[in-house]
Order: C-alpha cells, then structure tokens, then sequence
C-alpha cells in the first residue's frame, strides 16, 4: 500500500499533473519501451508491439482550487476545479504546491450555510494582509485538500483516490503482465476532472483501435444512498454505461471472458452521474471500441474516498489480462 | 478606425460573412495564404523568416451575440430566439435591425400603465418579446423580414469619456482587430492567424480549424468580462478596466498552460506593458476546441477588459486595446523560442 499512499498523497489537481510524473515514470519505466509527457500534461508509457493500437488510461489529476483573487485582509478567493460542492469544502484544510496550508470557511449569509455559491467561501493561510499573503499565493496558484492515508480492515481512505487508485491499478498491472502481443499505450492522462481534457488530445495523437479507462465510481451500499448495484468488495467493475459513454459490446464481454477465465471477481457498473475518459477517448477522431474497469469508492469527491484493497487486486487482474490479450480477435 | 469598422459590422453566430469579407481584404497584403474553410473559419498563413520548431497559432472570433427570426405574428410581429448567451433584462426597448437589408426594429412590451402591480415587479422573459418593425400585418412584415433572418443590435461605435470606446461586438472583434495588426509584422517562427465562427453557439469554428491545423501552441485573444462597478467587491471582479491585457489562468473551457502563462507575463515584464490575471474562472472561449479537437496543444488566452459584455453598449478602454495588441506581437515575435519553454 505504500505506493498508493505515495501516489494519493502527492500534489496533483488538474492542470498540475507534471507534479505526479516523476514518482509514475520511475515506477513503469523498467516494463516498458519508453516514457515521454506531452503538453496537456499527460503522461504516456509505451510497450511496443507488432499488434494492435491500445490505449488504457488512469487521470493522474484530482479536484481542487485555484487562487482567483487575494483580497486586502489576506484572504483567498478561489473557484472550482473539477466537481466540488461547497458543503464538502467548508472547514477543510488546503494545501498550495510550495506547502502553503489553508482552512476554506464561508461569509455568513442569510441562510447560513445553505446555498452557498464558491463566491461566498474563501481560503484563510493565515496571512494578516494582501502583501503578506501574495508572498505565499499568487493568483492562478491550484490547491489540493488534504486528507490522510489510513486504513481501516480491508479498506484505504484517502484524497485523490479518484484517480490515484486507478493510476495505482495500472502500475501493477504493468507490473504484472508478462507477454504482450499488442502495441500497447498506458496513459496517465491530464485535466479529467474539468471535462476529459487531456484523454481526448492523447487519443487523437495515438489513434487506438482499443481503450480501456480505469477510474473510480460510486457504490450503492452505504446508508440512505441513491440505488446503484455496486458494493464495496465485491469486486472490480465492468462499466456498462456512465454519463459520458455506453461502453463498447465487444470490450464489455471480453472483460466478462476473461475475469470467467482467470476466476476474477466481477460486478457490473451503471453509473447515472459522472463521466470518464472512457467518453472522451470512443469520440475522438474515428473512434475506439472503449470500455471501462473501475474501482467501487465510496464518498468520490472528498478528502476520505474510500476503496477495498481485495477491489484494488481484482482490477489490476482484470487490466493485466485486458492488456495481455491479443485483440486480433476482438471486434 | 478599423475597430470602428469592424464592430459596425453585423455578423452574428452562423452570419460572419459581413465580418469575414472585411477581413479577407483587410489581411490579404500580410498573409502567404489564406483559407476559408467550409464553417467559414478565415486561417492565414504567414511564412516565417527563420524556421519553425513548433506550430504556432492565434485565434480570434468573428461572430457576436444577436438573435434569428423564429416567427412572424398575424399582426406582423416578430418573434425572435437569442444567438448567443444574451441576459434577457439588457434585452427590452433595444434596436435592433433584421437580415441583410438591416430593417430598422425595437424590442417591444406593453406599457407600464397596461402592467399589473405584480408583472411590474417580473423580469419580462425572452420567449414573451417580440420585435416591432413597424409592419400592419404579417403579409406587409413579410415582403422584407423572412424566417431566418440574422437580428443585431443596433448600436454604433462611440468614443466617449477618457479614451472608452462604446460599441457592439467587442467581443471578439477587438481580438479581430489585433490579429489583423499584428498581421503587418514579420515573425520568424510561421504562423497562422485564425478567425473563428460560432464560438458564442459552442466554440464551434474553432473545432474545426483545430483538427485541421493540429497546432502545438494556440494563443486566443478575446474581449472578457468586465465588472469594476458600484456593488461588485475588487476580489470579485474578473478584471479591471484600464489596467491592461488580462491574462487567464483558468476558465470554463480551458486551463491555461503554465509555461506559456509565465512566456506571457514575461514578455509584459521585460517590455513594460501594464497587465493583469484575469480573477475569475468563468466563460469560455475557444482553447477548449484547440485542446480538444487536434492532438495535445498547449493554450493560453489573453484579452482586453469588456465591460457590459455581450450586449449593445459594450465598453473598452482604449489603452487596454493597445497594449493587449502590444503584448500580442510580442508573443508572436518571440514565438520562437517557445520550442526551447515547452
């Protein structure tokens, strides 16, 4: 667990992905043929071979903020980076890329704190002035939240598991797979949390025939939570369908084959809020038989996202034998 | 008076052809190349004099906000559907003038005497305007208005206070207007100039000369909110007139590449030319399509300061168009060294 804790706990929101870089590459660069990033920040580990064209993609970028303005009293004011409530914001700590810390509190409205706008919240550092302040913080500067590693039984809570979980998964399996027929692209992609940014430019320069996107998603096991048939630990999941994507058919039930084939434990995703990748990679250019496996995570876009290290293993069995298979046959 | 000239123009999303005739034969004498794609995107091409490591671009947006036709009543009013995002309040009592002949009309309601104490306190909605052209009945309004027709405001350019310019469509013309100065520059790295359509519809022309031109950078130059007013707190306000080109960090579509915000804030630096981070991350503009339709591209935006942005009395600060024109052929003429930042 050392290394997601590693790769949860790094500096990362989108557009910061180059943060993340160095601890990736030293991780796959012995399994693969070469390691290069391209301006979209994503980063791209290539196993040649004489097969077909695949892509499979983690986001290395994760939710944050970013410094709109600093007001005369030293106050930060921020807006969004990827899809964050204003509830799950209040009181929590920040953390700027040089270590700056901050408490994100709220104006007090009418109301309370019902319906609050990211206008009405801002980031205290402590600073008793604006000079003081910009000597920390400049405007355009981007923050994590912070949220320790722990874990808890079988399960891992920490920030940023959406997606280091699934930049951890493809690690392993990389890790893991021996011979490779195809001509095979891990890509740890950019700026997923503000609208599946860097996937898209990465797909249109590789061109896959194949994708797979491995991201996290939510579970319907957990008190009062809308209906979803995904729990936590039972499995790694088959994505069927999210906002961004009905997966491919084909992709579905090879993944279905071959978690038959190697005993792994499966469950089946439908995922009503929320897109991945997986959307941006089967629309570019002429398209790609895309599919998805992703890890069950509670609480997804907070500073304790949960995951089960027996769901962790499963995917990465299911990624490596997706990533072994000759996909000549595939169609 | 090119600004002048080109927000005179009327060319609402989908309707440039006005705006991109100008355009043509105002660059014409500065471009190696020039292409009309079939969205209607103008892109030329400028050799440069040295090589070129990196594809290098600049984009600016030739379409405004406006409304279309959508029906002629039996007693020859004209319904209308907004073009573009248009805040229903600035609509009311405007004029505006329809198709290519510009037939004169106003936005019309009933009067105040006619309004229940209760309606006088509601926003009138778009969907319950109507367009008066003066015409008796639908038979008269349709021997010169057509289902279609493109509607503009009707507001002329207008200088006014210390070096403020009044007009419609700054946004993008006065990106428009910059790109064709710094057309009549020599660069060293080549070049291409765009001039997007539809961006105010969904960023539209802008996918298209994305994939076809597969850039590695992509500089937009925009009009942006502006809100330096009575009520609107210095940390709230996007940016501030006067104070120069704004550089954006993030915004609705795009985040800006870092490397190329720290080229830019440089340039501004090193020559003295005031500017500003832009302090807000909303809106969007045409980097989402360069980072989204044509392979990995590094974006940034810069733009000049628009107060009362998309509606007809939109408002600029003179100095802020120069010097945003300045730090834009300082881009470009350093471009070539970007190879060596990326």
């Amino acid at each position: 667990m050392e290394l997601l804790r590693k790769l949860t706990q790094n500096f990362g929101p989108s557009g910061c992905e180059t943060a993340l870089h160095d601890i990736i590459k030293a991780e796959v660069e012995n399994y693969v043929d070469e390691v290069y990033s391209d301006v979209l920040g994503n980063l791209i580990a290539h196993k040649k071979g004489n097969g077909k064209k695949v892509m499979v993609c983690a986001h290395a970028d994760e939710i944050g903020i970013m410094v709109k303005s600093i007001d005369d009293k030293g106050y930060i004011h921020f807006t969004n980076i990827g899809g964050l409530g204003t509830f799950t914001s209040i009181y929590q700590r920040v953390q700027f890329a040089n270590g700056t810390v901050g408490v994100v509190s709220y104006e007090v409205k009418d109301g309370g704190a019902k319906n609050l706008k990211f206008d009405d919240l801002y980031i205290d550092i402590g600073a008793s002035s604006k000079e003081e302040a910009e000597k920390l913080v400049s405007v355009g500067d981007q923050a994590m939240f912070l949220g320790d590693f722990a874990e808890t039984g079988e399960n891992v809570i920490s920030k940023a598991m959406d997606d280091r979980a699934g930049v951890y998964v493809m690690i392993e399996a990389l890790k893991m797979m021996k011979d490779c027929p195809n001509d095979l692209y891990y890509v740890f992609t950019s700026q997923e949390e503000v609208g599946l940014r860097g996937a898209k430019g990465a797909a249109f320069d590789i061109a896959p025939e194949y994708a797979l996107a491995i991201d996290v998603t939510d579970t319907g096991d957990t008190p009062g939570c809308s209906r979803m048939a995904v729990k936590l630990g039972d499995g790694a999941c088959i994505k069927v369908l999210d906002s961004s994507i009905i997966c491919s058919k084909a992709i579905r039930d090879l993944l279905t084959d071959l978690s038959e084939e190697k005993g792994i434990k499966v469950q089946y995703e439908v995922l009503k809020a929320g897109g991945t990748d997986a959307g941006a990679i089967f629309a570019t250019k002429s398209g790609a038989l895309t599919g998805g496996v992703s890890i069950p995570t509670r609480y997804i876009h907070t500073p304790s996202e949960m995951v089960n290290k027996f769901d962790l293993k499963e995917c990465i069995r299911l990624v490596a034998a997706f990533s072994e298979h000759n996909m000549e046959d595939v169609k | 008076m090119l600004l002048k000239n080109l927000t005179d123009l009327n060319g609402v999303s989908g309707n440039e052809d006005k705006v991109r005739e100008f355009i043509k034969e105002q660059i014409t004498p500065y471009a190696d190349e020039i292409t009309v794609d079939t969205l209607g995107n103008i892109i030329a091409f400028k050799k440069g004099t040295g090589k070129s490591d990196l594809r290098i671009g600049f984009c600016a947006h030739m379409d405004e906000v406006g409304g279309i036709v959508s029906k002629i009543t039996d007693d020859g009013f004209i319904k209308f559907k907004p073009v573009g995002g248009i805040d229903d309040r600035i609509l009311l009592s405007k004029r505006v003038v329809i198709g290519d002949n510009k037939i004169p009309g106003v936005i019309g309601i009933k009067a105040i005497h006619l309004q229940e104490d209760d309606e006088r306190k509601k926003i009138v909605k778009q969907k319950s305007m109507y367009i008066d052209i003066g015409a008796k009945d639908k038979e008269e309004a349709e021997t010169v208005v057509a289902l279609g027709d493109y509607i503009a405001f009707d507001s002329e350019y207008m200088e006014m206070g210390e070096g403020k310019i009044k007009a419609k469509a700054l946004d993008d013309r006065v990106g428009c207007a910059i790109l064709i100065e710094a057309m009549k520059h020599t660069y060293e790295n080549d070049m291409y100039f765009c001039f997007s359509t539809r961006e105010e519809i969904g960023i539209r022309g802008a996918g298209v000369i994305a994939y076809r031109l597969q850039l590695d950078v992509a500089f937009m130059v925009e009009g942006t909110i502006e809100a330096h007013l009575p009520f609107v707190k210095d940390y709230d306000c996007p940016t501030f007139m006067g104070r120069g080109p704004a550089v954006f960090h993030i915004d609705g579509g795009s985040i800006s590449n870092k490397k190329l915000i720290n080229y830019i804030c440089g340039l501004a630096e090193e020559n003295g030319v005031s500017y500003q981070h832009r302090q807000s991350g909303a809106g969007g503009n045409d980097a989402r399509a360069f980072t989204a339709n044509g392979g990995s591209c590094a974006t940034a935006v810069v733009a000049v300061p628009c107060r009362y942005i998309h509606s007809p009395v939109s408002m600029i600060d003179e100095s802020d168009y120069k010097a945003t024109a300045e730090l834009v052929r300082l881009m470009a003429e350093n471009s070539y060294k970007l190879g060596g930042i990326l």
